[in-house]
């Protein structure tokens, strides 16, 4: 049973892309937005799509599937399912880039790192955190999490 | 009343399937037998084993502790030599146990083809499907200090081998039955672009040929023969031109088998306590709707987790995969999907765009307004999107003009699709 | 020689320190002030496009951005401002009429500004709102002249029919806001408040969509000149209907929603073509006399049963008193009258600034008539037109008021900046635009639970405004205008509001 999930609601979303902007703040080394993109290191790639064409928009990321294809992929164990979140989570150091999760995903919510040979980002329902940065930041509610019942929970 | 669970291979298969039983019986005891003598290895990766770029600790795709968890009983360096319908027992060599419910995940074995001379042999042909496999060609090539080798077979194994030697500074000749290279995989402009890459690096590729005769000095392999007689000087010779299931331990039974062992769309075989997933099985293909073998890592892996939770009690159906590969080959990263050289029909429609200087391919096969194949080469993001669209039968005929198109994405997908997958509650595929 | 315009209202700043480049003010500027350029890294913001709405300085996320007014000055002139050179430059080069949104921004004295509210000490004690029940629930409608009542044992019976009343939990309600001049976010955003809250919510002339249906029960429906989207339907989902012959914001001249406004649910929710322009004349081509609104307010009452009220809006003009009084003896249940400071989506500017009375004088008026002619029972009387805060409702409701109506507050609620560029149709935060693009920026789950806060909060105010003064019960304060005291007021304005000037005392 996956515990917390994000829920999308594309009828909100207004294209603005401020969920990808903190999704890469809070993955950066600082979580510091300025320092993050004045800075001089790399920024990490957002984890979450923001698609757009003409006033429809939304933004996408990892669904944490409960029969998540990309487990069952996965050619070296690199993906696989946090046990208190349920969030299902890719450890880069096993990652080959053999891209087999890329294949499965039918969302197309992973992104590559086709230098390093590895996955250059996927949705890890920010572990660590108190909350989603991308669902805390988005002004209009597009995105919100809901509990395993379905209830909203607040920021 | 415990349920005791046997499975006879501890590949990707054999592991989903102890995942499949253990999330419905925690009970149950869960017995796996592996003739190879690792704790656990992913095949797929012996060809980075092989280029150096992983040492063998770094192989597994699950660690000790899975076993652990999952309280299994694991015995390596174990064959099991017959299995009794009867009374429900297997036969090892390390004895006999019995079982309520048995998993047949043994995986495949490599063609032998017939070459004239081959028995002459004892040094300098290897077949490439195995980590003991990569472990011999790894120790000649350092023994011997290798510097070109011939490679039978043009297919996936032979081009993964091929690569890895490169990376290892070797110069390779490959030899392929058919007028291109990934003949099952690719159309020939896929092909094309890959051979290109391959020559670029310093590999030969030979086209519609094949080893016929094989000389030895000494037991040691000399040169090699070809169908049109030309002669190839090497000291290595490297078979990998297919595997077939490996289905020793079913012969004497009356465990239906074709080219693999047949099974439902419950993972049964025609015995119903037996159950069988993976690249030994044959199964409902998804597109053709005929059962095929599909040795492919992620549709082994689903065969083996619903074979494991039916074996537990549950009710779960597979509905078919299809042929689905993601492979890198130099740089280049591929993915492909179903029939991806449709025959020459108006009942095929094909999208396609290319730059061949950049090595970008991109093709979708359309049939009945549903997809049925494509080829993504060079750019592969978001290629997954293509297999939920297959797997769901979608009608795409009111976007056929964006697929090729580069931010290809949910958004443009049929409206009832793309509101059911931004819901955001999983998939069901 | 052709003059372009070339100062702008508004300068934008961007705190280079602070700006990362994320493009979020180029995305979401419906005017298109900011451009990304790729070459050299950097954004452009056309200081002559932004309408100061103030939408991009409140999504950027490092808060790079202020919008300020622009420092380039004129020789300093009492009677030439700015605006007014700017106007005539514009009629200069156009030839039109000067179009603007929102209410009067002219520094007519505010009389709210001017009343104090009193409170309870020594003679009287105040109430703890907190420990004590405070009653703040109104009743709009006509209210019979006597209560015939009998006595049964323990029980009284009332005899006297009483006729139909709107239960308000607060005595403020929405404002009317057709659909059409904001967006359906925006109205149901009210529609959602209104209901939980226990108020109501006024569809305004452009009909009521069908998708508010559910809220229908809270609604009072209008029935204004251009008659959009009255059926019979409409009539008989409402709680009440309101006639409108006329607006604070723009009294005597009728209403213009442009075409390309009427888009296919605007069309549908009105009963006319798409694309075509929906006009309001000015009067309603059947009311040319006192006689004609009495048949028309029958004639609604008859077709609804005699089950809801029915009112008249007016607005509040040089002889609102006796109009109003004719309009009491037309048979209405309730007035509602709207002050000069009234908002609108789209209005002639000289109007909206010059035609009409402020609200505070008016309420103050129309009471002091009707009670003089013994007839303030049959009416009740809801104000409308810019009303701010809590103290301005309860201030008017002392000056005789029964309710009041709020639209400006409530669209400020629900992210309004008062930038006035309604009739442009490009509102970024989603209110005064039928833009899918923009209108998708109001979550009206956000938007209801603002707009039920703000009523919330004043609620909450009045009570311990009411409490202070000793008083716990609206009904007490109505037309009490003893509890307020006039500051820096003249004889003439004491006289007209009725009030003593503060250090008066009995």
């Amino acid at each position: 049973m996956v515990k917390n999930k994000i829920i999308i609601r594309e009828e909100f979303c207004m294209g603005c892309r401020l969920c990808e902007i903190y999704c890469i703040t809070q993955h950066s080394k600082t979580k510091d937005i300025i320092r993050t993109y004045k800075g001089k290191e790399q920024k990490p790639l957002s984890a979450i799509y923001v698609e757009e064409s003409g006033h429809i928009s939304f933004a996408i990321q990892c669904r944490h599937c409960e029969d998540a294809p990309c487990l069952e992929a996965c050619l070296t164990g690199a993906m696989y399912r946090d046990e208190k979140t349920q969030a299902v989570l890719c450890n880069k150091e096993k990652c080959v880039g053999c891209w087999m999760c890329v294949m499965v995903c039918p969302f197309g919510v992973i992104k590559i790192d086709p230098e390093n040979k590895r996955i250059a980002s996927k949705c890890d329902l920010c572990t660590g955190s108190n909350f989603p940065a991308c669902v805390e930041n988005c002004p209009n509610e597009a995105i919100i999490l809901v509990d395993e019942n379905g209830e909203k929970i607040e920021k | 009343m415990k349920s005791r669970y046997v499975i006879v291979g501890n590949s990707v298969a054999g592991i989903n399937c102890i995942e499949g039983i253990r999330e419905f019986d925690r009970e149950g005891t869960i017995i796996v037998f592996s003739d190879e003598e690792i704790l656990n290895y992913s095949r797929p990766l012996i060809s980075y084993y092989l280029a150096g770029r992983l040492n063998e600790d770094a192989l597994s795709f699950r660690d000790k502790r899975f076993y652990e968890r999952n309280n299994i009983n694991l015995f390596t360096g174990t064959s099991v030599r017959k299995i009794d319908i009867r009374t429900k027992i297997v036969y090892t060599d390390k004895g006999k146990y019995e079982f309520d419910y048995l998993f047949i995940g043994t995986g495949g074995k490599p063609i032998m083809p017939t070459i004239s001379g081959i028995d002459k042999i004892k040094e300098g042909i290897f077949t490439f499907t195995k980590l003991s496999d990569a472990k011999k060609i790894k120790s000649f090539i350092e023994k011997e200090k290798i510097q070109e080798a011939v490679i039978l077979g043009g297919g996936l194994i032979g081009l993964k081998c091929a690569e890895a030697l490169l990376e290892r500074k070797i110069s390779i000749k490959i030899i392929e039955l058919a007028d291109r290279i990934l003949p099952n995989t690719f159309d020939h402009l896929a092909s094309e672009i890959i051979e290109n890459k391959l020559k670029e690096k310093g590999c030969e590729v030979i086209k519609k040929n094949t080893i016929e005769k094989v000389h030895a000095r000494n037991s040691k392999l000399k040169e090699v023969i070809l169908s049109d007689g030309r002669k190839i000087k090497t000291q290595i010779l490297i078979v990998g031109i297919g595997v077939l299931p490996e289905l020793k331990i079913v012969e004497n039974t009356e465990i239906l088998r074709n080219r693999g062992i047949i099974v439902n769309e419950h993972m049964q075989t025609n015995i119903p306590f037996i159950y069988a997933g993976g690249d030994v099985a044959e199964a409902d293909e998804f597109i053709s709707e005929k059962k095929v073998v599909i040795p492919i890592w992620p549709v082994a892996a689903r065969m083996g987790k619903i074979a494991g939770a039916n074996m537990a009690g549950e009710n779960k159906k597979y509905d078919g995969m299809f042929a689905m590969n993601s492979v890198e080959f130099l740089g280049i990263p591929t993915i492909s999907f179903g029939m991806t050289n449709p025959p020459d029909s108006e009942n095929y429609q094909i999208i396609k765009k290319v730059d061949v200087e950049k090595s970008i391919y991109k093709k979708i096969v359309i049939r009945d307004n549903t997809i049925i194949g494509a080829i993504y080469l060079g750019n592969i993001e978001r290629a997954g999107i293509i297999t939920g669209l297959i797997k769901n039968r979608i009608d795409i005929s009111s976007i056929k003009h964006l697929l090729s198109s580069d931010n290809f994405g949910l958004l443009v997908l049929p409206e009832a699709y793309r509101k059911h997958m931004v819901k955001g509650e999983g998939i069901e595929v | 020689m052709a003059k372009v315009k070339k100062i702008s209202e508004f300068l934008v700043r961007r705190d280079e320190e602070k700006c990362i480049r994320c493009q979020v003010c180029c995305r979401m500027c419906s005017n298109d002030v900011h451009t990304y350029v790729e070459e050299n890294d950097s954004i452009l913001s056309d200081n002559l496009k932004c309408v100061g709405c103030h939408f991009c300085e409140e999504m950027c996320p490092t808060a790079a951005i202020t919008i300020t007014k622009n420092p380039s000055e004129i020789r300093e002139n009492a009677n030439w401002r700015k605006e007014y050179i700017y106007d005539i430059e514009k009629q200069a080069e156009t030839g039109g009429v000067i179009l603007t949104g929102m209410g009067c921004d002219k520094g007519y004295k505010n009389y709210f500004d001017h009343i104090i509210l009193n409170a309870s000490q020594v003679t009287n004690p105040s109430i703890d709102p907190l420990r004590e029940p405070m009653e703040i629930k109104t009743f709009i409608g006509k209210k019979p002249d006597k209560i015939e009542f009998e006595i049964e044992g323990n029980n009284m019976l009332i005899k006297t029919e009483i006729p139909p009343q709107l239960e308000l939990d607060i005595p403020v309600m929405f404002s009317a806001m057709s659909f059409g001049s904001i967006s359906f976010n925006a109205m149901k955003s009210l529609a959602i408040a209104a209901k939980k809250f226990g108020t109501f919510w006024n569809t305004g002339e452009g009909g009521l969509p069908e998708q508010l249906y559910p809220y229908a029960d809270r609604c009072i429906v209008q029935v204004a000149s251009g008659r959009f989207g009255v059926n019979i339907s409409y009539l008989e989902k409402a709680a009440a209907i309101e006639i409108k012959i006329g607006q604070g914001a723009k009294p005597g001249i009728g209403g213009h929603l442009p075409g390309e406004k009427v888009v296919e649910e605007i069309s549908r929710t009105r009963m006319i073509p798409e694309g075509t322009d929906a006009i309001s004349p000015a009067p309603h081509h059947d009311i040319y006399s006192i006689e004609d609104l009495k048949q028309l307010i029958h004639a609604i009452k008859e077709a609804t049963s005699y089950k809801k009220p029915v009112g008249v809006k007016i607005a509040a003009v040089n002889n609102v008193a006796p109009i109003a009084s004719g309009i009491v003896r037309a048979g209405a249940d309730y007035i509602v009258i709207d002050g000069i400071r009234g908002g609108t989506g789209a209005a002639p500017k000289v109007i909206r600034d010059n035609v009409g009375i402020p609200i505070e004088l008016a309420i103050a008026v129309v009471d002091q008539r009707l009670r003089e002619e013994g007839i303030r029972n049959q009416v009740s009387i809801i104000t409308a037109g810019g009303f701010r805060k809590s103290s301005d409702v309860l201030k008017a409701i002392a000056l005789g008021a029964d309710a009041v109506y709020i639209g400006t507050a409530a669209l400020v609620s629900l992210g309004c900046h008062l930038c006035q560029k309604c009739y442009t149709g490009k509102c970024n935060w989603g209110i005064a635009t039928q833009d899918p693009y923009l209108t998708k920026r109001l979550n009206p789950e956000i938007g209801a639970q603002r707009a039920y806060n703000l009523l919330r909060a004043w609620s909450l105010e009045i009570k311990e405004m009411l409490g202070g003064m000793g008083i716990n019960a609206i009904e007490s304060l109505r037309g009490n205008r003893e509890q307020l005291r006039g500051i820096g007021l003249n004889e003439i304005e004491l006289k007209i509001l009725g009030i003593k000037h503060a250090g008066e005392s009995w």
